[in-house]
């Protein structure tokens, strides 16, 4: 395998998470809900998948699969709906809560992993490894590319199509951009819409999460996550909050990401200078929307 | 001194491909209310913000007191004792009234001083305000004198009103042009943006006539006959005043029939516990418009939610057909979403209760159809609705809430703030509306508007419904909670 092949499987292994959570994050925000916990339901996904990766029995094969992604959709739901609760029953600011979940979630992981989910030997911070029947099929043999990067794309299709085209779809966009207005021109139930809209994007998160341990580390870790759900935040803006522009950002910065990994190992520069791009790359499309928006002023 | 306070001179502006303005001028004289009338779209805002920095002419001059000036902002204007009063509200919702007057300083802010020379400055122009009030609390008309109060804290020597009595009830509004009038009188020039020719030629004394960006007359205003001002606005298509403001349509009614929205002992109290609503109860017939007369504040807000089956009632017996259309008044915010498509905006009405997918095609020709059959300029239904005029996005919501509910429309204040062709095109749909068997709701702070649209009239007084006669005098009373002997 050629050195380039390997980049790009490289990077396209590292996008796959990128790209679904960034789905996740620009789903909500669509919605008008800042939710800023992807990283937390990514590991409460993980670690569903991992719990149920470990404990099905080998009879059930291949079934292993499915289960796991689902049960990490449903444990993603569920870190969001905590709170979405909050925010609609006591108007808890979603961005203060889902980074207060975000490290519930963390150190929440860290204790599974070293306390009740820990491997029998009880050496290492991990869980055993996943049946096999919970392996995510590998894409292209020889590589560690696997099917969760084409789920990712198809999660991005249908989003997009399910945002333009469907009624649920468009009854977000109107909540996120004008919630006056959709209470009152649409008769739209907006807290209703938004929490839905929230506790979805926690679903794709937790998606992520599963994806992850099925599909490249076959187990649960400490630090299972390098911070995916916030580099999503970027990922999602970067792509004007299009889920198919998620899926062009979400391979941009997974080679990025590979790229400063390759970079540190062979000519010595610092990953960190990767961050620097991301973060460069985010001011500058910042930038020019802005000078594009103030050219456009229109006459009153 | 020089005796003309500001002058414009050959203003031209232009807004990418539009022209906003061309080569307009204006002089106001020191110590005279000066209106500038004209349609909407005419350039009279436009030309006050470029006398207010907030926009930079392309060409021509700007004189304060005979001195050429250039304003680069607001800041340079209100320097030079110009201030201006906006007729989008500009004010820090979450703040206090004190906090929103002492924005505009410099330095340190004093909270106690601030607000003792707000509480001062209140009591000597009279208008009355809680300093300590979150804006987000008070009804329209209180923000509307909060922005009056800031602009006059900077004690300017030309005060600019744009519209100010757009969302004024007339008690209000003839106070506030009184006090435009007192302002003048200690020396100072008032300018008065305004499409109520009535308004310009009692309080004013000279007027300028926009069109289209030109100034096309000025002169004394009594030496002006509502004939020459109103050619002058219209131009070339000129049409009888009477027949655009749509009178006395009244005697073509059809005839009441069933009732179609209810109301029985109803009450509604808002989120902070306050009993807005108080036992209401109120039958509107299909072929009926029912006007609603108050004074801001009253409970008509409520009462009109509840008709349009927007809020709940915390007591008491609503009774809705399926689908009710609903005008607010504030549509930029609560009508439409500015930054999606016509297309998407008609989508908007009954989204809520939509099932399965949009049919963006189907959903396109009713656009391009309601676009044509409402009069509504804009260039095709893929455009935002900010790109719309005021008078074009409410013709927009009008034509949106007929055609979506059919048998029942509520409005509220549907011609705020347009010119004298929009309000007359959005009061005859409304009319064609009743004619063809809705049952309307309608209110508005025009009492003139009421009196020619109404069947019937009804007044909200401190939260009680009560019938009433449609002729000024009973209304009036009845608004003020004087019941008749």
């Amino acid at each position: 395998m050629s050195q380039t092949t390997a980049f790009i499987v490289d990077t396209l292994v590292h996008a796959t998470p990128l790209m679904i959570t960034g789905l996740a994050v620009a789903i909500a925000f669509r919605a008008g809900i800042w939710n800023i916990g992807a990283d937390g339901q990514f590991i409460a996904g993980a670690t569903a998948a991992a719990w149920i990766g470990v404990s099905a029995p080998a009879t059930i094969g291949w079934l292993a699969l499915p289960l796991a992604l689902v049960a990490g959709a449903i444990a993603g739901g569920i870190w969001a709906a905590i709170a979405a609760w909050l925010r609609s029953r006591f108007a808890v600011l979603e961005v203060i809560s889902t980074i207060m979940l975000n490290f519930i979630a963390t150190y929440g992981a860290s204790y599974l992993v070293r306390g009740p989910l820990q491997e029998p030997t009880h050496v290492f911070p991990q869980t055993s490894s996943i049946v096999a029947g919970a392996h995510m099929p590998i894409l292209i043999s020889d590589t560690r590319l696997h099917w969760g990067f084409i789920l990712g794309l198809l999660l991005s299709v249908l989003t997009w199509y399910a945002m333009k085209y469907s009624a649920t779809g468009f009854r977000i966009r109107a909540s996120g951009m004008n919630p006056f207005a959709a209470r009152n021109a649409g008769l739209i139930n907006v807290p209703r819409v938004t929490s839905g809209a929230f506790i979805v994007s926690g679903a794709i998160a937790g998606i992520a999460g599963g994806v992850e341990v099925c599909g490249v580390t076959f187990a649960l870790y400490e630090n299972i996550s390098p911070g995916y759900g916030y580099t999503a935040i970027a990922v999602a803006l970067l792509a004007g909050l299009n889920p198919l522009g998620v899926i062009g950002t979400g391979i941009l910065f997974g080679a990025l990401e590979t790229a400063a990994g390759t970079m540190q190992r062979n000519a010595g520069i610092p990953a960190t200078t990767a961050s620097v791009i991301e973060a460069v790359v985010i001011l500058g499309v910042i930038g020019i929307a802005q000078f594009r928006s103030r050219c456009s002023v229109s006459a009153t | 001194m020089h005796d003309v306070a500001l002058e414009l001179a050959s203003i031209t502006k232009s807004f990418g491909r539009t022209t906003a303005l061309q080569s307009a001028s204006l002089s106001a004289r020191r110590g005279t209310v000066h209106a500038i009338l004209g349609e909407n779209g005419a350039g009279k805002t436009s030309l006050m913000r470029i006398a207010f920095g907030m926009l930079q002419p392309d060409a021509g001059t700007i004189r304060v007191n005979g001195d050429i000036k250039s304003f680069a902002s607001p800041s340079a204007a209100i320097a030079n004792g110009i201030a201006m009063v906006h007729q989008h509200f500009t004010l820090v919702r979450a703040m206090t009234v004190t906090e929103n007057v002492a924005l505009g300083g410099r330095g340190l802010l004093h909270p106690r001083k601030a607000r003792s020379e707000l509480l001062a400055l209140a009591r000597r122009t009279g208008f009355a305000i809680d300093p300590d009030a979150r804006v987000e609390e008070l009804p329209a008309g209180a923000q509307q004198r909060v922005e009056i109060l800031k602009a006059l804290s900077h004690k300017p020597r030309v005060l600019i009103l744009d519209e100010p009595t757009a969302i004024l009830t007339p008690i209000e509004a003839h106070d506030l042009l009184n006090r435009a009038r007192e302002l003048v009188n200690d020396g100072g020039t008032a300018i008065l943006i305004t499409h109520k020719l009535r308004d310009a030629l009692k309080f004013a004394d000279d007027i300028t006539v926009l069109r289209r960006g030109a100034t096309v007359w000025t002169g004394r205003a009594d030496e002006a006959t509502e004939d020459a001002l109103v050619s002058a606005m219209l131009g070339g298509e000129r049409a009888p005043l009477e027949s655009l403001e749509g009178n006395n349509s009244r005697r073509k009614r059809a005839s009441v029939s069933e009732v179609v929205m209810a109301l029985r002992n109803v009450s509604v109290r808002d989120a902070s516990g306050v009993e807005r609503l108080k036992a209401a109860s109120l039958e509107v017939c299909a072929g009926e418009i029912v006007g609603v007369a108050a004074v801001e504040g009253n409970g008509q807000h409520e009462l009109l939610r509840v008709l349009a089956g927007r809020i709940g009632a915390t007591s008491g017996v609503v009774t809705l057909p399926p689908s009710v259309g609903f005008i607010p008044e504030d549509r930029q915010r609560d009508a439409l979403i500015q930054d999606l498509s016509l297309r998407d905006n008609v989508a908007l009405a009954g989204a809520g209760a939509r099932r399965g997918m949009m049919d963006w095609v189907a959903i396109g020709d009713r656009t391009r159809n309601l676009l044509g059959a409402y009069d509504v300029r804009a260039r095709d239904e893929n455009v935002h609705a900010s790109t719309l005029s005021g008078g074009n996005q409410q013709k927009l919501v009008v034509g949106r809430e007929i055609e979506w509910a059919h048998v029942a429309l509520v409005a509220e204040n549907p011609s705020r703030g347009l010119d004298i062709h929009a309000s007359a095109a959005v009061r005859a749909r409304i009319i064609e509306a009743r004619d063809s068997g809705a049952a309307v709701v309608i209110y508005s702070s025009d009492l003139d508007e009421i009196v020619s649209l109404a069947d019937r009239v009804v007044v909200v007084y401190a939260g009680k419904v009560s019938e009433c006669g449609n002729d000024y005098e009973s209304i009036g009373r009845a608004m003020l909670g004087v019941t008749p002997p």
